[in-house]
């Protein structure tokens, strides 16, 4: 996993609420066996149908940063909507909320999910609307900062905050308890539901 | 508001799971069965390659193909180059590291229905799948909760995930059924009261009368939809239905290990007057069938029910509603009883068991679906359609026209070739109207498989309380 610690950059706002893993890479796009090449078909049915969609945008080439209004990610568990939206070159993403298995699949491939309070995803909404904005996104610190000095703070899960900072792998960190779950899962033996091959 | 030492169903399990858990980290938190399916297992088989691991413990592994797959009756022979890699992979992968596999013709079918027809899903139990839906083995007791591939990869490496404790919310079904209603109308209604997001971050308990009343595939029917709204997982305390579902089932504990099984088992209820972080009651006495009518789950009314008028609803929902009412060319305020339907699916894991199909058949018996409606009828597992056949079910199908397919995810998220063509519009008793869930363009109402058969019949969304 890549480190992050902070980014400056353009925001592509894109002002819709309950944004679901449907929309982000629709189902037809899941046949591959590979973590890549999802980019090009993010948000693909919404790009089909709407020139306007901000994707479809040139103004938003090198935006890597995608600014939603609530509920970000929710539906299927589908990790191929992480993989779509880092391939497509984007790096954080601002909401009022995201959903749970989504949340928990980007701080796994590094995705950086700021939530930010209600009112000021609507005012940077309405912002980013009207003019190009930029943001800095700064991990470290807890803050997304204005180019003209407004800071913003928000919150992290600190051990989340703690891997994506460091580049940490969850893999590492379970493996390093080795001996504690060997010794667990013997104890949990014990217990009748533990074994479901085990009888047949 | 209950003392410190009484725990829920979910409190139990999830302390019975935790190996150890560090100040401010989350817990690691033991997993006893995975089940596995080809489009979220790829990458992470890759992943335990790339880092030179075996996997963990094959024995608490189970793998089957279900959303990239035919349904036709040639479904060997897979058309699409990317899915067909898909399915071999994932076919190489069980072989390679000894992982029992479900293939066609051997037990196959969606994650979610063949893990409890083989009794492999059992009370008390922590199991997870790269598939939200994964929350339908909650029925059981279990705690069953959906996972990204990456957590996919860290399960087959190491029996274990990095889990965050959710928080609790107890939800009462009071009440009973009118006839013609049913599980899926219930949970339709929860989800269509708290909204999807409205138990984000949440375990359900489901509670009540109504519940205590349910089969365990009613149950299933009810936990399966739990995440769409948003909950972490759904589960229901085990009781006597529990125990009489898995007994004598291929994988179910036997003889001596049956009783301590079941001593186990009722040990997990929850505590009376446990705590919870929230609580909903939804009174059934009165409801109707319910069916969506925008492009997410909790956009629900009851079939009695007109549209809602936009100027109604709160300032949050204005926009989706308004762009969902574009895209399902529904006008505000109209009766949704009524609405022309060309598409009607009965199948997935929220409505594809025995039971439903029983269900179908009863309304479709001596009856013909309407000539403009296709009606795909797909079964959730190979055991299922195997039942179909033995009670003539498929005799009832055929002669209303409808079609019966092979096991499969189908026309649920439209992955393979089954997909409802752009701009038709379909019921559906799967679990997500989301836009082109069902193929680009698709409009779709979810509804409980009665309500599907009664509106194949009569060309449009229909209640089915007359057929009970
Ligand atoms: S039937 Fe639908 S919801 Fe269930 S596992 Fe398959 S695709 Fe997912």
């Amino acid at each position: 996993m890549e480190k992050f610690k902070s980014l400056t950059a353009k925001v592509m706002p894109i002002p819709l609420t309950d944004i679901d893993t449907d929309m982000i890479i629709p189902a037809q796009f899941l046949t591959s066996v590979s973590k890549e090449g999802y980019g090009e078909n993010l948000f693909r049915r919404l790009r089909d149908k709407d020139p306007q969609f901000p994707l479809n945008q040139t103004k938003y080439k090198d935006a890597a940063i995608m600014l939603t209004d609530n509920n970000f990610g929710c539906g299927s568990s589908r990790e191929h909507a992480v993989w779509a939206i880092l391939s497509a070159g984007f790096k954080v993403v601002i909401s009022k909320s995201f959903a749970d298995i989504f949340f928990s699949n980007s701080a796994k491939n590094g995705l950086v999910l700021v939530t930010l309070p209600e009112q000021i995803v609507d005012e940077l909404l309405a912002e980013a609307q009207k003019h190009e904005l930029t943001l800095t996104i700064d991990l470290e610190a807890e803050e997304v900062r204005k180019v003209n000095g407004t800071v913003y703070k928000f919150k992290y899960d600190p051990f989340r905050r703690h891997c994506i900072l460091n580049g940490l792998d969850d893999i590492d960190y379970i493996l390093s308890m080795k001996n504690e779950i060997a010794q667990f899962r013997k104890t949990q033996m014990t217990k009748p539901v533990a074994s479901t091959f085990a009888n047949n | 508001m209950g003392n410190t030492d009484t725990k829920s169903i979910f409190e139990k399990i999830w302390q019975s799971h935790v190996v150890k858990q560090i100040e401010g980290h989350p817990a690691v938190f033991v997993i006893d069965l995975m089940l596995i399916h080809e489009v979220t297992s790829a990458q992470a088989f890759k992943t335990l390659e790339e880092k030179g691991l075996p996997v963990f413990d094959s024995s608490k592994l189970l793998a089957t193909i279900d959303h990239s797959i035919p349904t036709r009756a040639n479904r060997w022979e897979i058309f699409d180059e990317a899915a067909k890699i898909q399915v071999e992979t994932l076919r190489q992968n069980c072989k390679k590291y000894n992982i029992p596999f479900r293939d066609f013709n051997q037990g196959q079918g969606i994650v979610h229905v063949i893990g409890p027809e083989l009794g492999l899903t059992q009370p008390g139990m922590t199991i997870v799948c790269g598939d939200s839906h994964t929350s339908t083995h909650g029925a059981f007791g279990a705690l069953a909760f959906g996972i990204g591939t990456s957590e996919v990869g860290h399960v087959l490496a190491t029996g274990c995930l990095l889990q965050q404790k959710p928080k609790s919310m107890k939800v009462e079904f009071r009440g009973h059924f009118r006839k013609g209603v049913f599980a899926k109308d219930a949970i339709l209604a929860l989800i269509g009261k708290i909204g999807i997001g409205g138990a984000n971050g949440h375990v359900i308990e489901y509670t009540g009368q109504a519940i205590d009343a349910m089969s365990m595939e009613e149950r299933m029917t009810v936990c399966n939809m739990s995440i769409e709204c948003g909950a972490r997982a759904g589960l229901i305390a085990p009781d006597k239905t529990t125990f009489a579902y898995l007994k004598d089932r291929p994988h179910a504990p036997k003889g001596e290990q049956w009783s301590k099984a079941i001593e186990y088992w009722q040990s997990l209820k929850s505590d009376n007057n446990c705590k919870y972080d929230r609580e909903v009651i939804i009174d059934l006495d009165k409801l109707h069938p319910v069916v969506t009518w925008g492009t997410n789950p909790g956009q629900a009314i009851q079939i009695t029910e007109s549209v809602p008028k936009l100027a109604n609803l709160p300032d949050s929902e204005q926009a989706v509603s308004k762009a969902a009412l574009a895209y399902t060319h529904l006008s505000e305020g109209t009766k949704i009883e009524g609405t022309p339907i060309d598409w009607a699916f009965v199948g997935s894991c929220t409505n594809g068991r025995i039971e439903d199909l029983r269900i179908v058949a009863k309304v479709l018996a001596g009856h013909h679906i309407h000539p403009q409606v296709t009606m795909y009828i797909v079964p959730g597992s190979e055991a299922v359609l195997e039942q179909v056949k033995q009670e003539h079910l498929d005799k009832v199908f055929a002669e209303a026209g409808a079609q019966l397919r092979m096991p499969g995810c189908s026309m649920c998220l439209g992955m393979n070739d089954d997909k409802v063509p752009e701009g038709k519009r379909c019921v559906s008793s799967s679990n997500r109207n989301f836009q082109g869930r069902q193929g680009p363009g698709s409009i779709t109402h979810l509804a409980s498989p009665a309500t599907v058969a009664a509106s194949a019949i009569a060309g449009k969304l229909t209640s089915p309380e007359q057929y009970f």
